[in-house]
């Protein structure tokens, strides 16, 4: 899986009630939901994304509430990776559930500033900063991890498999 | 080598002799659990997983506890979608406005959640029923539909961190001050993916409700579950309550923890967590002159019958003070009547509180007390990031009962001491 797209820099604890507000969760339609993406700390970031933009982020990204609403509403708002230090494991198990793909790297956090230009291959654990002209090698998922991506989430697989 | 607590339930319920940390497992689910703002979306995602039938009907808890009574045309259509799924599933325990109370509050309280379960709910505070000495995990609405469907729930066995105190709790100090000062000094990610085991000599001095108000703020380390073995206040809460047997475990004496920390709580004051991070914590004498608007005593953090007494302790006989709105929300029905039958209802309603029936409500910026910009607001509930109870410029600080309640009273931040 090959991703390149512009990257929207955030730092350490980004949580949910940033990534959406519980008042918005009276709808689970992504579109709606992504339309208030981010919006306390980066109002408009919605309109500003462009289809196959990545967030590379600090810390403990998406910590808080379990909603799957949050990945669902980055998805939805175009984004096709997050990058961050390390995600909080609700998010990180609901990412993969619904095919949102994350990476966890302190380096390449630490070198992309916003508006960097990332190139990811997934399969060969690898990072490009283009505008950078950085290489960064990236830790491998695990199997299991791996067969859900491939598989389109845990629902698809769930399908295909009829068990976990 | 030996096991923790935490193990020893994953293990049993992945028919497993043993587990250890970084193990990926699958377990069996004892209870699962979802609200009216995550079952819609595990009710989408079980039914396009081809699901026709949940696993057992006995063991799911429906709760529409969030935005109800419904605040809105969006949110009463949600709860609809579960309501219908729920009869048409036979879903035994399903709670609607009526019956409904806040869902970690109800769920020990009816006996649904016991020792040596494994609980998953799609909330993240569902790791307070490792109060009970139960393995409990919050995930999200894909998981839930998935295990409302096998029954079972992959899982990575956390590694374990020990938390002993020690002392005697001092007056005022209730499990909200010992959590919100262990969080202090963890960080909101210095349990992530880990199990939290909370021991020590204090343990036996705290009641249940401090023990599910202390649990349940394990996420907010970022833990995966917190847990307490349980002792005989445990089996005194569960035994009448209990319609299903139930195993205890306990960590061996050779079990291994990742880390341990001490903590002293005899010299603690109450504490209170600054916008807006539940880590960003203080001892009152330290918070400065903060005035406030609002006042919110309640939630699964802090709704149990134990912390309005305490709340209504202080309220005796007292007016809350001009400008501030105070907002006190059972968490469950049940306990609404047993403060109502001990005239606390009243002390709360003569001090000028409003008191609502349960809902999650303003914990989460819901409804029933949304801040407006600038405005400040003492809670007593779990959350405190950037527009959790309302405008992005609004600012909520975490404090147990006592400290809400005596804010309440001054007007701005303080501790009880100052108004007693
Ligand atoms: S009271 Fe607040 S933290 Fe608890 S379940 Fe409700 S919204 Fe979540």
């Amino acid at each position: 899986m090959n991703i390149t797209g512009k990257a929207w820099r955030f730092g350490d604890n980004v949580d949910t009630d940033i990534i959406i507000p519980a008042r918005y969760l009276n709808t689970s339609d992504p579109k709606e939901l992504a339309k208030h993406c981010m919006e306390g700390i980066k109002p408009g970031f919605t309109e500003l994304v462009k289809e196959g933009d990545i967030i590379v982020a600090g810390r403990n990204f998406g910590c808080g509430s379990s909603r799957e609403h949050a990945p669902l509403a980055i998805k939805a708002a175009g984004i096709q990776v997050v990058v961050a230090k390390s995600f909080a494991r609700i998010f990180y198990r609901n990412a993969f559930n619904i095919g949102l793909p994350i990476i966890e790297s302190e380096e390449v956090v630490d070198a992309t500033e916003e508006g960097d230009t990332l190139k990811i291959d997934l399969d060969k654990g690898e990072v490009i900063n283009l505008t950078k002209n950085l290489v960064f090698t990236i830790q491998p998922l695990p199997d299991f991890m791996k067969e859900l991506i491939t598989d389109g989430g845990l629902i698809p697989h769930l399908a295909k498999k009829g068990g976990y | 080598m030996g096991m923790t607590i935490t193990e020893k339930i994953l293990a049993a319920h992945a028919d497993l002799d043993m587990v250890k940390p970084g193990q990926l497992i699958k377990a069996r689910v004892d209870m699962a659990l979802a609200n009216d703002i995550t079952a819609p979306l595990a009710i989408k995602a079980f039914k396009s997983a081809g699901g026709e039938k949940v696993f057992a009907q006995d063991k799911i808890s429906l709760v529409l506890d969030h935005f109800t009574p419904n605040k809105d045309i969006p949110s009463a259509i949600q709860c609809q979608e579960v309501r219908k799924f729920a009869y048409e599933q036979d879903i035994i325990n399903f709670y609607d406005v009526g019956s409904v109370g806040i869902e970690h509050v109800l769920l020990p309280e009816q006996g649904l959640v016991l020792p040596g379960d494994v609980v998953i709910g799609a909330d993240s505070h569902t790791c307070t029923y490792g109060a009970l000495g139960a393995f409990s995990t919050g995930v999200g609405s894909t998981d839930l539909g998935a295990v409302m469907l096998t029954g079972e729930i992959w899982l990575k066995v956390p590694p374990s961190i020990k938390l002993v105190y020690k002392g005697s709790l001092p007056k005022w100090i209730t499990g909200k001050d010992l959590i919100l000062y262990t969080i202090g000094d963890l960080g909101v990610e210095g349990a992530l993916y880990k199990a939290m085991e909370f021991c020590g000599e204090t343990i036996s001095q705290l009641s249940m409700d401090a023990r599910f108000t202390m649990a349940n703020m394990a996420i907010e380390a970022g833990a995966k579950n917190g847990i307490f073995a349980p002792d005989e206040k445990t089996e005194a809460y569960v035994q009448p309550r209990a319609k299903r047997t139930y195993q205890i475990y306990r960590s061996d004496p050779d079990a291994e923890y990742l880390f341990t920390r001490e903590y002293d709580v005899s010299t603690l004051e109450p504490q209170v967590a600054l916008p807006h991070s539940p880590d960003n914590v203080r001892g009152v004498s330290e918070v400065g002159e903060i005035k406030i608007d609002q006042v919110v005593i309640g939630s699964c953090t802090n709704g149990r019958l134990e912390d309005l007494r305490l709340a209504a302790s202080i309220l005796k006989g007292k007016k809350i003070a001009k400008g501030v709105r105070c907002i006190v929300i059972p968490g469950t029905q049940q306990v609404y009547l047993d403060a109502l039958k001990e005239g606390i209802i009243e002390t709360f309603i003569e001090a000028g509180a409003a008191v609502s029936t349960p809902t999650c409500g303003p914990c989460l910026g819901g409804h029933m007390g949304v801040l407006a910009p600038g405005e400040k607001a003492v809670s007593t509930t779990n959350r405190n990031f950037i527009g959790r109870m309302g405008h992005s410029q609004s600012e909520v600080y975490l404090t147990s009962p006592a400290v809400a309640a005596a804010s309440a009273i001054a007007g701005k931040i303080v501790g009880p001491e100052e108004v007693n």
